[in-house]
């Protein structure tokens, strides 16, 4: 610990952490390389492709341009947080069913993005799905088949 | 029939938990860093380093300390793993830093200096004397019939770099061993690319050299042979530093220094008669190699051989050549030459609709290729002939003929309303793409899988093609599944590891599927011949027993020309391709004539890709392939300034998001290929070949504006909204 660390208190996947980091290490750092959370992935390191999303008090936000001091006493969801004792999210199920995922980099943001969409239980047009996952680049699939997923999940999740 | 599997790897990329090249943990490992030239062309002197920095914490290393060649092993060996003595291009590698921590490393960069001497550079690759490669295809007598033709189409194309953007960035971390080897492990296509360049920059041999390729998070020719470049780094400076080194670039990098597509300057001359036969088409086209030559010559060759489109025609002449400029050399990317070329063919093409009052639709179903024809080489297209096919298939799904009529008559009845500021137009392409390697490649390459049944039962799949999200490790053990007769959960495949895995050739040219897949289905057939001819009973009853009495089973498979397929290179005639793929797109735009800024709607593709393995895999490389077209298009682009990349960040290059992206119908069409055990032709770089072109005849539909170049941004469809753009010239 130097003297520019500080101790960070909040909630990761429903666990508890507290770490002693200099606050404005990078959420994404410090769920990769402090807590061994590699699902989180990095495309751009600037907050333009989406890679690195994650759920912080359920809003989808970039976690490489989130300094971990603006995480304390919050609580982050990742991508490992989704599947329940190795039961897919009905988001995960859909994907895999769909071909939502293809070379899977962009994959867990995606899939907290929508996560976020769902969650707060509005529209789940074409349109409004689109908008949600807007701040996510995906080279691979066109966007197609993920659309497709997350209104099939979302579907899922209503019935 | 038995449904398509689900993605093999999907539940891993799903959770979170597949292991990319960043995610994997080597303790104690060192950080590698690149310097780079700011130059686009100088003599390097040496380097300045800063005394009042502790140089002692990093690990300074250039040329001199290659041990072995200091060359990029590829086709020629022109391009140094380090510049020596002169540099060639902007972001060049000049020198390799590595320390224990990032801080350092970060401190260490800002303080050493290449020492240079400007030389001038060459950044137009019309002036460039500097020549990689030229072909020349000559059939009948274009100029002759040219002459005589009742209309002339002619016109200059061009298409400038376009990014792979790959959402992983290239990653590399190299190994120590003790007996002073290397491991890779990295995000690459080609592991045995990678091989062969550690081999000779490291001068080590064979059994000292492991590569292994980890989960790759998209590749799309990015990742054919650039990293080499990286693994070369990577092993130097872990051999000197003794611990694994770890080279991850970042985005900013990634974008500044790695390959791109080939920038391309087309002149085309078509010749037509009045009753719109196509009799003669002349063809000069220019590629922008960069500063070395990369794979630019079978890029070139592709793209010469691609250049007059799926259609016939009895007088062709194409010259072509691909040329040396000081700025970071291009590269492999989905379509290699082909989309540059098809651009200004299906341009044309749609231009001699518009010249001779035909249907862009009818006038390719009177000129495209059908079984029987001869191609401009000398090639005889004797089956899996699509062309037609998906042609028809498209428009009939896009409803082709009735929308642009109805688009027609919306214009003419808003014609004259200045309130209405938006147009909407439909635009068609048709396509071809020669499957597998250029001409005598896969002969050249004499691809090999194995497959082994082990003493335990288990059948495992053995090649060196790599999964980076199209779907290899999900179709392979499918193909074999179906041949043994046996469920595909007892198919296993190993990982791309090449201390374990036979060179399978590269995953690249759309040939993982019909030629590594091809393989693998005669591997299944012989090995369950022989298991069958021991035990007297089908496969799947008896492969289990059988190993476990007769002990493990393996079965080497070689890849064998296919028959009757004959390629010259010298004269370079002959049979281009075993096979091709066809395709059609058919795109609606609006297009905002206050701005110039073109929204693509909706793009229904057709591929005609042999024999369909995976539906679902297979769409989403159409899916794909056409919105990396569509950005191709409209946005992507890259502005170079005294040969650096301008916009070499993602603020700056931008890619389509979900927002911009159209609605993609995926229409698989199939004409078996008899030459592969299963019929297929390959899918991944077929639809990338088409939509742009669609798009660019779409604007034209909207606006009675010819797009030239590509992207057709805001500033280029002002442009050619106001008549600034160059006009058709068209005779008599």
């Amino acid at each position: 610990m130097t003297s520019a660390d500080r101790a960070v208190r909040f909630i990761v996947n429903g666990d508890p952490v507290e770490l002693e980091v200099p606050g404005m290490r990078r959420l994404l750092d410090v769920l990769r390389e402090d807590l061994g959370l590699t699902g989180t992935k990095e495309g751009c390191g600037e907050g333009e492709c989406g890679a690195c999303s994650v759920l912080v008090d359920g809003a989808v936000v970039d976690s490489c341009l989130v300094p971990i001091c603006q995480v304390d006493g919050h609580a982050v969801r990742t991508v490992e947080g989704l599947a329940i004792a190795g039961q897919l999210d009905p988001l995960q199920a859909a994907f895999l069913e769909t071909g939502g995922a293809q070379c899977g980099i962009c994959t867990p943001g995606m899939l907290m993005a929508a996560r976020a969409l769902l969650d707060a239980g509005g529209e789940t047009t074409d349109e409004a799905i689109n908008e949600a996952i807007a701040g996510n680049l995906c080279r691979c699939t066109g966007y197609t088949k993920i659309v497709e997923a997350i209104a099939q999940a979302a579907a899922t999740e209503r019935a | 029939m038995v449904p398509a599997p689900l993605r093999r790897e999907g539940p891993e990329k799903l959770t979170g938990t597949a292991r990319y090249t960043d995610d994997l943990v080597f303790p104690g490992a060192w950080y590698g860093a690149t310097i780079r030239s700011t130059e686009p062309h100088a003599r390097l002197l040496g380097f300045d380093l800063d005394p009042g920095f502790d140089w002692s914490r990093v690990i300074v290393l250039t040329a001199i300390d290659i041990p072995g060649q200091n060359v990029v092993s590829l086709i020629a060996d022109d391009q140094p793993a380090l510049a020596a003595e002169e540099i060639r291009h902007h972001a060049e590698p000049v020198a390799l830093l590595a320390a224990a921590d990032r801080e350092t490393l970060r401190e260490a960069k800002k303080r050493i200096r290449p020492r240079t001497e400007a030389l001038p550079p060459v950044f137009d690759p019309l002036a460039s004397e500097q020549v990689f490669a030229h072909y020349e295809v000559v059939r009948g007598d274009a100029a002759a019939v040219m002459a005589g033709a009742d209309v002339v189409i002619e016109g200059t194309y061009r298409t400038g770099h376009q990014e792979q953007l790959y959402i992983e960035n290239q990653a590399m971390i190299a190994v120590p061993r003790p007996d002073g080897g290397i491991e890779i492990h990295g995000s690459m296509q080609c592991p045995y690319y990678v091989h062969n360049a550690l081999k000779r920059a490291l001068a080590i041999d064979d059994v000292r050299t492991a590569v292994i390729q980890e989960e790759t998070g998209g590749g799309f020719g990015g990742k054919e042979e650039y990293p080499s470049m990286i693994a070369i780094h990577a092993a130097l400076l872990a051999q000197r530093v003794g611990k694994p080194v770890r080279m991850i670039y970042d985005r900013h990098e990634d974008l500044a220094a790695t390959t791109k597509r080939h920038p391309a300057i087309v002149t085309y001359r078509s010749g037509v008669t009045r009753e719109g036969r196509l009799v003669a088409q002349d063809i000069e086209i220019v590629l922008d190699g960069g500063a070395y030559s990369t794979l630019s010559p079978v890029v070139l060759s592709r793209a010469t051989l691609h250049a007059g489109g799926p259609y016939l025609c009895e007088n062709v002449a194409i010259r072509s050549r691909v040329v040396a400029t000081n700025t970071p050399p291009n590269g492999a990317f989905r379509g290699f030459g082909a989309p540059q070329v098809q651009f200004a063919a299906e341009t044309q093409v749609n231009r001699a609709a518009e010249a001779l009052g035909i249907s862009p639709y009818e006038l390719r179903r009177l000129w495209a290729y059908r079984e029987g024809d001869t191609t401009p080489t000398g090639q005889v297209l004797r089956e899996s002939v699509g062309a037609l096919e998906v042609l028809e298939r498209a428009a009939e799904a896009s409803e082709f003929e009735r929308v642009r009529a109805r688009r027609a008559e919306d214009r003419k009845a808003h014609a004259a309303d200045p309130r209405v500021s938006t147009a909407s137009g439909i635009g068609m392409a048709l396509a071809w793409h020669g499957a597998g390697f250029t001409g005598s490649g896969e002969k050249k390459l004499a691809s090999m899988v194995s497959l082994e049944l082990s003493v335990d039962g288990g059948v495992r799949i053995l090649s060196a093609s790599t999964e980076m999200g199209q779907g290899t490790r999900t179709i392979f053990p499918q193909l074999v599944a179906a041949e043994l007769g046996i469920p595909i959960e007892d198919v296993g495949i190993a990982p791309p590891d090449t201390s374990l895995v036979p060179d399978s050739g590269p995953t690249v040219a759309s040939r993982t599927a019909m030629v590594v897949g091809g393989l693998l289905v005669t591997a299944a057939s012989r090995l369950r011949e022989e298991v069958e001819a021991r035990t007297g009973r089908p496969f799947a009853e008896s492969y289990r027993g059988d190993a476990s009495l007769h002990g493990p089973t393996r079965v080497d498979e070689r890849f064998s020309p296919y028959p009757g397929v004959e390629w010259d290179d010298a004269s370079f005639r002959g049979d281009a391709y075993p096979c091709y793929g066809w395709a059609c797109a058919v795109a609606e735009v609006d297009v905002d004539l206050d701005t110039g800024e073109v929204h693509v709607r909706s793009v229904v593709s057709a591929d005609d890709v042999g024999r369909v393995i995976h539906p679902v895999l297979a769409e989403g490389q159409v899916e794909g392939g056409t919105l990396q077209a569509v950005g191709y298009a409209t946005i992507e682009e890259i502005k170079l300034e005294k040969g650096r990349y301008l916009n070499d960040r993602l603020a700056t290059y931008l890619i389509p998001t979900a927002l911009d992206a159209p609605r993609i119908t995926a229409i698989l069409v199939e004409k078996p290929f008899s030459g592969s055990p299963h019929g297929a032709k390959g899918v991944g770089e077929l639809p990338m070949d088409v939509a742009a072109p669609a798009v660019v005849a779409a604007i034209h539909d909207a606006t009675g504006a010819w797009i030239h170049e590509l992207p057709a941004t805001p500033e280029r469809v002002v442009a050619a909204l106001a008549g600034r753009a160059v006009q058709a010239n068209t005779r008599p």
